[in-house]
């Protein structure tokens, strides 16, 4: 497959990069890692997580039956955010908010009508399960929200109290129906590029150590840098054909808006598969047993990559120590460049800091890499 | 029949301890996870930056301007100049928002006519814009009231957290973690048993020792178990004692339905282990079954925002399960009838995973 006219050092390289796609194909544990535990994630992140609390199951406890009372419980029936349960007695609904059925109680108690129109807050009360604290800060939020719009509807012209207020006007940029999926399937594409990058090439090539055949390999004429480079070719092209996917999947079955150019994304997955790469060979050459090379993977490349990227999880509410330790992790800077690149474009002022550091932190991996590789069979 | 069973046990106890790489299973995860998830994994805001462009001159932009100075979610309030500086602001994540206050703000209070306040908030972070949304309304609302006659107060419905007042994220996250730990230590070691005599040929030995199939099963089970229960007990510590978070259930309530949710598990681990040829494969299969149970437990993010399909999916999950056991008899006191009526489900995947799994071993075997 290579021309004669190619000269020796990069045709050495070229057929042991070749050798190396051979190795990852025909093995099932690399096509397991490399083909379906990427879909079946991207699957996962796509339709499995999400933050949007829609139709959230509340319960409302009615002990006025007037009018007032019937127009809010019609309120909260017509929001999208609430599937409602009606009840007279709040002991009915207490066990179901105790047993997770429901995740908020609204109370509505019988001198309702007068609290209202005396102006005499708080007419209603709000009982949240806090045993799941995202979802009850979001029942309280939106409950807030249908009885301030629906207090100013019912009020608004009728005088009963003066209708000039502040009111903010949120506007959500890139992505105004706050659709969480529009962040996640993004920041998924770090996920599954580190477990090909980190986890897949750290198994492969501490299987070659384990069994020998890397020391066959340098009592060639092989250099070190000839056998890096054949490494790290057919990882880095996997990864790129996963970006690829990924997008793909991205754009055509979850339905998430590409603002950013191709170029861009191209450019921005090739700085982060530098210290992917970077890492798992790192891994590989330093335990050369694909056994602590797996449980170092998983724990240094896909773990991180999934809780401490910002991917689900706020960096800044995290602690200092731990908020620190995510500098040095590159699925940080590709989370944050591929959710702008998705849904806000090229913002160079946010890709250009991102592909810097991650270029910084893969050199390093790879530098020590370079130390721990031994030029020769001790 | 009883001492074979109780050697054997010894046996698996001691191959997991006096392998250094078994002795990292055991040791390093629980620590791991500890710090990550108990003090990483949240959903509140803190420590964000925000901006307020108020081109106002009069003393109403000043106090909303003051009112977000004072609010605790934000580090450091920038000031801007013009229009033309939001964009910039916001596209580069310098902010996660910018309030926008417009030039005649204070006249228009004064004259009795309603105002706005502009939000322009980062939609690539979707939950914690919305929840900054919340924060700066509320003080808007406070600035409001305080701004129109006979407004004193603001309309702020009043509301109770039950089980966990102040929506502390911690009381949600270690609860849960006793769940989870148990389960990735439970895999672990079930799904490498096997494995690990099979790579060494001791397996072979193990059949035709006068052990009976179930005896063996019974065997394997027993390390899971046991390190189940160790790692789920040092996590409902930590959360006692640690974090101080109340316990309000039964412990027993909450030990008898892990031993169901441990079967569970230990049955799927054993699969597992049967099907894999090398220690490396039983790591790769355990964590193919673990990645999908943790995301789709509840744990990350609520089942109830699933599709229907995959909430159905989620039936098969057993942590899905013993998650509201565990959070429940935490945080709820759960009433007994709910503890086992979330348990059955673990008690069903257990009466199958089991024997299918000794079934498989002996298939593999002959």
């Amino acid at each position: 497959m290579t021309g004669p006219i190619l000269p020796a050092p990069v045709r050495r390289t070229l057929s042991l990069a070749r050798k190396e796609t051979f190795q990852i194909i025909r093995d099932p544990s690399s096509i397991l890692i490399a083909f379906i535990l990427p879909l079946i994630l991207l699957f996962l992140f796509g339709f499995g997580i999400s933050l949007d609390a829609n139709s959230i199951r509340i319960g409302i406890v009615v002990q006025d039956g007037r009018a007032d009372a019937r127009s809010l419980i019609q309120a909260f029936e017509a929001s999208s955010y609430f599937d409602v349960v009606t009840a007279f007695d709040q002991a009915e609904l207490e066990p179901v908010l105790v047993s997770g059925k429901l995740r908020g109680l609204v109370i509505i108690p019988s001198d309702f009508s007068e609290r209202l129109r005396a102006r005499d807050p708080p007419p209603i009360e709000i009982l949240t399960d806090g045993s799941q604290p995202n979802t009850a800060q979001f029942v309280t939020n939106y409950a807030q929200g249908v009885f301030g719009v629906w207090q100013a509807r019912q009020f608004g012209d009728a005088a009963a109290k003066p209708s000039a207020a502040i009111t903010p006007q949120p506007r959500f940029w890139f992505n105004a129906e706050l659709t969480s999926r529009y962040n996640l399937v993004p920041g998924s594409t770090a996920v599954v590029m580190t477990i090909i990058g980190t986890l897949l090439t750290a198994l492969v090539i501490a299987r070659e150590w384990e069994r020998g055949t890397m020391e066959a390999v340098l009592a060639t004429p092989v250099s070190r840098i000839e056998l890096l480079l054949s490494k790290i070719l057919p990882y880095f092209l996997l990864g790129m054909s996963s970006l690829v996917l990924c997008a793909i999947a991205a754009v055509f079955v979850f339905d998430v808006p590409f603002r950013g150019s191709v170029f861009a994304l191209v450019a921005v997955a090739a700085a982060f598969l530098v210290p992917a790469l970077g890492q798992g060979l790192l891994i590989s050459a330093v335990t050369k047993n694909q056994f602590v090379a797996a449980q170092l993977a998983l724990f240094t490349g896909f773990l991180p990559a999934t809780l401490l990227s910002g991917f689900i999880f706020e960096i800044s509410a995290m602690p200092l120590p731990i908020r620190t330790v995510t500098t040095v992790i590159p699925a940080r800077y590709f989370v944050t460049s591929l959710q702008t690149l998705f849904l806000a474009g090229d913002v160079w002022s946010v890709l250009l800091p991102a592909i810097t550091r991650m270029l910084a932190v893969g050199t390093f991996f790879l530098t020590f890499t370079w130390l721990a590789t031994p030029k020769r069979i001790a | 029949m009883w001492r074979r069973i109780v050697s054997l046990i010894i046996k698996e106890m001691l191959a997991i301890w006096r392998d250094p790489k078994g002795r990292a299973v055991i040791l390093v995860p629980p620590l791991l996870q500890l710090v990550i998830f108990a003090f990483a994994m949240t959903m509140e805001v803190r420590n964000l930056d925000i901006a307020v462009l108020n081109l106002d001159t009069g003393n109403r932009g000043r106090e909303v301007e003051a009112g977000i100075l004072g609010a605790s979610p934000f580090d450091d309030v920038i000031r801007l100049q013009s229009v033309n500086q939001i964009r910039e602001m916001i596209d580069g994540q310098r902010v996660i928002a910018v309030v926008h206050i417009g030039q005649d703000f204070t006249r228009r209070i004064e004259a009795g006519k309603s105002a706005d306040v502009q939000i322009i908030l980062d939609g690539r972070k979707s939950n914690a814009s919305q929840i900054v949304n919340s924060y700066l309304s509320s003080i808007i609302s406070r600035v409001s009231a305080a701004a129109y006659a006979g407004h004193e107060t603001p309309d702020v419905l009043r509301v109770r957290h039950w089980f966990n007042p102040n929506l502390e994220y911690t009381w949600f996250t270690l609860p849960g973690l006793v769940a989870t730990i148990t389960l990735l230590t439970t895999i672990i070691v079930t799904a490498l048993s096997v494995a690990r005599e099979r790579e060494l040929g001791t397996f072979d030995q193990l059949l035709v020792s006068p052990l009976r199939p179930l005896e063996i099963v019974v065997g394997k089970s027993a390390p899971g178990l046991i390190f189940g229960y160790l790692h789920g007990t040092f996590f409902i510590l930590v959360a006692i004692f640690g974090f101080k978070i109340p316990f309000a259930g039964s412990l027993f309530a909450l030990y008898g339905s892990m031993f169901f949710y441990l079967l569970a598990v230990i049955g799927i681990g054993l699969f597992i282990s049967a099907i894999s040829a090398t220690q490396q494969q039983a790591i790769l299969g355990a964590f193919v079954f673990a990645s999908p149970a943790v995301l789709l437990s509840g744990f990350m993010s609520p089942v109830e925002n699933m599709p229907d399909w995959m909430q159905l999916a989620t039936q098969i999950n057993p942590l899905r399960h013993f998650l509201v056991v565990a959070q429940g008899v935490f945080l709820k006191d759960l009433p007994l009838f709910e503890v086992a009526r979330n348990t059955f489900p673990l008690v069903l995947i257990a009466t199958i995973t089991l024997p299918a799994s000794a079934w498989l071993l002996r298939k593999k075997v002959s």
